[in-house]
């Protein structure tokens, strides 16, 4: 058994016939008990996948009572929670480990050149408590859910609300330590573990990223934990820490929240960005533009993301003088965002455009997360932002760079890299089609929701009777939202079909750089043959190109 | 960090590098290529990890000062009410414990196998001393009825310094609610050091820690210096806002 | 060496008592914190062998936690500092 993967092969034998991650060990507790980060990265495959399936079946029902202006489909109190458990579920138990714990999880070794993460048995415990929290969650859903918004700002899920806050907030703290401990596996791998001469300016722009996000995770998330535990005693025992009547502040609760929930928000973006700059260097075939400039600003914008957390509350009873400081802080942050954005353009010009499915989602990307920074430094002025706060305008600005950006990023990363994932291409026609349909969905559901917020719709409402004439543009953003749901479905049925009838891939089916394309698709269990020594640049697209490869070393 | 167990059932995986398999310490873990580089790995793990206690506590200071700014003078009548000598004396306990921890790690170091296991042991000993002072203390709130809840009562009790002013129970209610989520939190994590510690009695007093491998030693060592700090900030904070 | 410190941590902690005890007006918490951190950076430089690291990213790490904490408390306090303001 051990000789088959030392005989060096010519070409690369069907992935069935050879020994790798998949087909090592069968049976559930191999899965279940694995240390493998591969094996674990499909874990969370399916568990993310299963609670986006939740959060979007939220998304459905918000959109379907908005088909009218009356509230004539759910009660006010029902609303509440949908909404509330469509924001909670998807922004903790989807968007935020979804990269860095399906595409992080498997990639980072293999990109530094690591046998495995350097704690295994902790990447495993973070699958479990991720799994904890969703099962915490979905029992508080299927009790009677929680209709605070998914922010659950102090008094009302202190001293007012009948809902489950309690379990709510345990489950998100569970989940929050789970997030914690994946950012702290990627720190010390990084630091520790990359493989001899692969230096910081070698390493691919998807783990600076991944580094940048971890440093939000184990800096942020705990901020969060320990405001939770407030609320949770402040509930159960009818303290007064947020509670005015009791000499409590509710804006403390607000600073506290915010100060992770807006970091947060960049470690559901820098991943993404991570996975683009690989893409667009792939499908450009060209070395991306400014490295070190795209590399220190995922570093820019993890350190100043945590500067501008109180521009989302402007008008919560702030200092005036606070709030200036606080909305020059948050156009600061999008300079970073901004240079990356100017370097992949740069990258693109004169560069020699594929236009497969992965590239489709990367100018997707670059579209609609432009579109979504842009609104954002929109709000970032004090005085739009008082007109256009809790608007469908705020509503469309986070949803064009979550889903436009973020989703779209992990879309075109899952097809990127997933002949090196499951050793089988998938069907390229339905994958280019997939990727239009989402793009069209998505500008259909969320760019009339620019002009609602800008015209006055508030957020939050489930009736509108009052402004009737905001149907119309509902109706076309719940006929985008059937759309997207369409082309979200399809990846999942062609990937799956995929895994039994798709063609095997080879090692390196798109020519790319990056040590993880220099071993077996699916990789063997310990990744490598043997220890890849580097010598040579990230992004090296000529050499690649070049008519012979002569003298790229190769480490099989 | 059970390295025997699991380097076992992967020296049973097949050796993918077809040479001989080089002799190493049983406690490498199979995806490291040299000890050093575990031992390197642990310990940032560890740094990392303290970084993220840094700011769990630190949502709970911040919250602190913001209120003592605001209600200062029934924060003072509040925190007279805690008895500063057992907490000087917490503090003093806890010193010590970190003087026998930081002993422990050079008797490992140099393969004093007695050593570390009296220190280890005089470290948990001097923690269960810490808790044992807590739980006297919080006692003390619990029959004087400061703990914040449904039986919480701080009536007629004087501002220090104004003699026939009292303080706003509502606010002393919430320097009470800190007191205990912070020193309850801190009292926490001394249990979980506690139980790592435990651990790390049984390991040493079955002879695994040797100079070149006795990584748990330092990095249960750092979590437990930890610990000390924030109560280092905790007493002056919570115990000595105005006493003169 | 560690003895050395041991003392001058007990010793810190007796004089902040003894501090707390004086009337120094608006000092006292700045005097207090100030011993504070005294003691708790010779915890983390000698007793956690932060002084002696051979690893520059030891002492980053720490920088690091230091510069967020103080980022929560000063941003947030400038929120409550300025509200009077007008």
């Amino acid at each position: 058994m051990s000789m088959a993967t030392a005989i060096p092969q010519p070409t690369s034998p069907p992935a069935a016939e050879r020994e790798n991650y998949l087909n090592k060990e069968y049976g559930v507790w191999s899965w279940l008990l694995t240390t493998d980060h591969k094996r674990i990265a499909l874990l969370y495959l399916l568990s993310i996948t299963f609670f986006f399936f939740i959060g979007g079946f939220f998304a459905l029902l918000i959109r379907l009572e908005l088909l009218t202006p009356a509230g004539d489909l759910v009660q006010a109190d029902t609303y509440n929670k949908l909404f509330t458990m469509h924001g909670m579920v998807m922004v903790f138990f989807f968007l935020i480990p979804s990269i860095p714990a399906v595409l992080g999880n498997f990639l980072v070794p293999l990109m530094v050149g690591a046998k495995d993460l350097a704690f295994p048995r902790i990447n495993l415990l973070s699958w479990y408590l991720y799994i904890i929290g969703g099962v915490m969650m979905l029992h508080c859903m299927f009790t009677g859910g929680v209709d605070t918004g998914w922010t659950f700002y102090a008094p009302f899920s202190t001293s007012f609300t009948n809902t489950n806050i309690v379990e709510a907030g345990l489950a998100i703290f569970v989940a929050g330590f789970s997030s914690i401990l994946t950012g702290l596996n990627f720190v010390v791998t990084i630091h520790r573990m990359r493989a001899p001469g692969m230096t910081w300016s070698r390493l691919p722009l998807f783990i600076w990223a991944h580094y940048a996000t971890s440093i939000i995770q184990l800096l942020g998330t705990p901020v969060i934990a320990v405001t939770i535990v407030l609320v949770a005693a402040e509930r159960a025992l009818h303290l007064g820490i947020f509670d005015p009547k009791l000499g409590g502040d509710p804006v403390l609760f607000q600073h506290l929240f915010w100060f992770y929930s807006h970091p947060a928000v960049y470690i559901m973006i820098l991943p993404s960005m991570g996975v683009v700059t690989e893409i667009i260097a792939c499908f450009s075939r060209k070395r991306i533009f400014g490295y070190h400039f795209v590399a220190l600003s995922s570093i820019a914008i993890a350190v100043f993301g945590f500067l501008v957390w109180a521009h989302h509350m402007f008008v919560a009873g702030i200092s005036v003088y606070s709030a200036l400081v606080f909305s020059f802080l948050s156009y600061a942050v999008a300079l970073p965002s901004a240079i990356k954005v100017f370097n992949w353009t740069a990258t693109l010009y004169k560069g020699s455009i594929h236009y497969d499915a992965p590239m489709l989602y990367a100018f997707g990307f670059l579209g609609l997360f432009t579109i979504g920074g842009l609104t954002g430094l929109f709000l970032a002025a004090l005085g739009i932002d008082v007109h256009v706060t809790d608007t469908y305008f705020v509503v469309a600005h986070f949803h064009y760079i979550m889903v436009g950006g973020a989703v779209m990023g992990y879309l075109g990363g899952m097809h990127f890299w997933w002949p090196k994932i499951s050793g089988r291409l998938y069907p390229e026609g339905w994958a280019r089609l997939a990727a239009l349909i989402v793009f069209l969905g998505f500008n259909l559901t969320f760019f009339p929701q620019f002009l609602l917020g800008y015209m006055g719709m508030p957020r939050r409402y489930y009736d509108y009777s009052h402004m009737p004439e905001f149907q119309i543009l509902n109706v076309l953003s719940t006929a985008g939202a059937t759309i997207l749901g369409v082309g979200y479905l399809l990846p999942m049925v062609y990937f799956l079909w995929s895994m039994r009838y798709g063609k095997p891939a080879s090692d390196n089916p798109w020519n790319a750089a990056g040590l993880e394309w220099k071993t077996a698709s699916p990789p063997p269990t310990f990744n490598f043959d043997q220890e890849p020594v580097v010598t040579w640049e990230a992004y090296n697209y000529e050499e690649l190109d070049a008519p012979h490869n002569e003298e790229v070393p190769v480490a099989k | 960090m059970q390295n025997n167990a699991s380097a076992g059932s992967f020296t049973a995986v097949h050796d993918h590098h077809g040479e001989a398999h080089v002799a190493h310490n049983p406690a490498l873990l199979h995806h490291f290529a040299a000890p050093q580089q575990q031992r390197d790995a642990a310990s940032l793990g560890m740094w990392v990890f303290l970084a993220t206690e840094v700011m769990f506590f630190g949502g709970l200071f911040c919250s602190y000062l913001i209120y003592r700014r605001w209600y200062f003078s029934d924060f003072a009548a509040a925190s007279k009410t805690i008895n500063m000598y057992l907490g000087a004396t917490n503090t003093g306990v806890l010193i010590c414990s970190s003087l026998t921890v930081v002993l422990a790690v050079w008797a490992a170091q140099t393969a004093r196998r007695a050593l570390l296991v009296g220190m280890l042991v005089i470290t948990m000993l001097l923690g269960l001393v810490f808790l044992g002072i807590k739980g006297v203390e919080y006692r003390e709130k619990f029959e004087e009825h400061h703990v914040p809840g449904a039986s919480f009562s701080f009536d007629h009790v004087e501002i220090p310094g104004h003699p026939g002013q009292f303080a706003n129970p509502r606010h002393a209610q919430i320097f009470f609610t800190l007191y205990f989520v912070m020193t309850g939190l801190h009292a926490l994590h001394m249990i979980i050091g506690l139980g790592i510690f435990t651990w790390l009695l049984i390991m040493a007093w079955k002879g695994r820690f040797t100079p070149e491998w006795h990584t748990p030693v330092e990095i249960g060592g750092l979590y437990w210096h930890f610990v000390d700090i924030v109560w280092i900030y905790l007493f002056p904070l919570l115990y000595l806002i105005d006493r003169h | 060496m560690y003895f050395a410190v041991f003392f001058a941590l007990l010793a810190g902690t007796v004089l902040t008592v003894f501090a707390a005890t004086l009337d120094l007006g608006k000092y006292n918490a700045a005097v207090a914190l100030a011993i504070a951190s005294i003691k708790a950076t010779l915890v983390a430089l000698f007793f956690m062998h932060v002084w002696h690291a051979s690893e520059k990213l030891t002492k980053l790490v720490v920088i690091a936690a230091l510069f967020f904490l103080l980022l929560l408390l000063g941003l947030t306090m400038s929120d409550y500092a300025t509200r009077l303001w007008s």
